[in-house]
């Protein structure tokens, strides 16, 4: 596969159309919580609803254990992985925290952020982490 | 003849809608926002253009992986608020203008910018939000509203360059509207930001600050920002910043800052909204 000069900004998925490839069918999934009728039917049966995506079974898991920073490295992308934070009725603060490395509570994430956010010194490079 | 009058860059951030949805702007966590916007709201209460084009992105509400556009424009006579996972906000439907619309797509296209149309577009927080930020909350929207819906999400993103040509020929384009209207722009999005990934939470205050100020004295120097430069400096979702360059573009080369609030943080964001005039 092609490398992007990106790829060496650490802690950093970004959408391109490796991850469309490999995210297609998971985002797809994300996406349909938009409609009313298909966040009961997942609600009612998490499992039997992610059954009829074409997903693999490793992107299903990972949306069953709320594992968000494996969607991302299997494709998701944050705009949709949203979908199911809002689906669980959280804010997006708590899958922020989830994902960082080491992972942050809900209170940990707000409070970096109100302390000015996480600094970009030493976030700019893998060469720099 | 239509008359371009001003353009603003804000942040679009969903949390701002909500707060406001859910009356907490008194808590302590958005009181200093909300404080920001009292100069903001009081200039657009005397400056309400007729028709308003909302440069925008949508976040997997309306588009989505199986058909995407670069460009699209709204020709539709109304918009709804769109249900993006919890229901659609109960904010006003957001009215449009087909005339001026069409008008922009037709020039556009001969003016070489390929543009797609909708006219059946749910429109997410990404235009609502700038809306409720100028507006707070009327019973309908003052002014009318083109929807321009920009891919900030799928790479490749349009270039910086791009976005302000794309601006520069929307301003041509305006100037031979023949109707006797006014217009406003807005860019929105950013302004530093990343949501996804170990790096979640970054936020680069002297980019932003350098953004800004080349947006009102330097603003091809915003042009020259490559993708990764976004990604590297401003996080992988700051650029949406390259919506800013299309607002800059339709203006005059020479502009006069108004207003500027710059805040962090709001969720995982930093804030930032300008108001720039003509000269």
């Amino acid at each position: 596969m092609t490398s992007r000069d990106y790829d060496d900004v650490p802690g950093t998925y970004v959408f391109d159309s490796r991850n469309y490839r490999k995210g297609y069918h998971l985002n797809m999934f994300c996406m349909s919580l938009n409609k009313a009728e298909c966040r009961e039917e997942f609600a009612r049966d998490e499992k039997a609803y992610l059954e009829t995506f074409p997903m693999t079974a490793e992107q299903r898991q990972a949306v069953l254990d709320r594992d968000y920073i494996r969607l991302l490295q299997l494709g998701a992308n944050v705009y949709y992985t949203f979908k199911i934070v809002s689906h669980d009725r959280q804010p997006p603060q708590v899958m922020y925290g989830k994902m960082s490395s080491p992972p942050m509570s809900f209170d940990e994430f707000q409070q970096m952020m109100i302390n000015g956010g996480r600094p970009i010194d030493g976030n700019r490079s893998k060469k720099e982490s | 003849m239509a008359r371009l009058i001003a353009g603003m860059g804000t942040s679009h951030v969903p949390g701002v809608g909500a707060a406001m949805d859910n009356g907490k702007t008194h808590e302590d966590y958005w009181v200093e926002l909300f404080k920001g916007f009292e100069p903001l709201r009081a200039w657009h209460a005397e400056n309400v253009p007729d028709v308003t084009i909302v440069v925008f992105n949508d976040h997997a509400t309306s588009m989505t992986l199986n058909h995407y556009s670069t460009f699209m424009m709204g020709v539709a006579d109304r918009f709804r608020p769109a249900d993006e996972g919890w229901g659609p906000r109960k904010v006003p439907v957001v009215e449009g203008h087909p005339e001026l619309a069409w008008h922009l797509v037709e020039n556009l296209i001969l003016d070489e910018f390929d543009m797609a149309v909708t006219a059946d577009f749910d429109v997410d927080h990404g235009l609502t939000v700038p809306l409720s930020i100028a507006y707070d909350q009327p019973a309908a929207w003052p002014t009318k509203v083109i929807p321009l819906c920009v891919n900030v999400i799928q790479y490749p993103q349009p270039t910086a360059l791009r976005c302000f040509k794309l601006g520069q020929a929307i301003r041509r384009a305006i100037d031979s509207f023949e109707e006797d209207i006014t217009v406003g722009i807005w860019g929105t999005g950013g302004l530093s930001h990343q949501l996804g990934g170990e790096r979640a939470g970054v936020v680069n205050p002297d980019f932003d600050r350098n953004f800004l100020d080349n947006l009102v004295h330097d603003p091809m120097a915003n042009t020259r920002l490559t993708h990764t430069d976004f990604i590297r400096e401003a996080g992988a979702e700051g650029i949406e910043m390259i919506m800013w360059n299309v607002m800059r573009g339709a203006l005059d080369e020479q502009v006069r800052e108004v207003y500027r609030l710059y805040h962090i943080p709001v969720s995982a964001t930093a804030y930032g909204a300008i108001i720039l005039e003509n000269e």
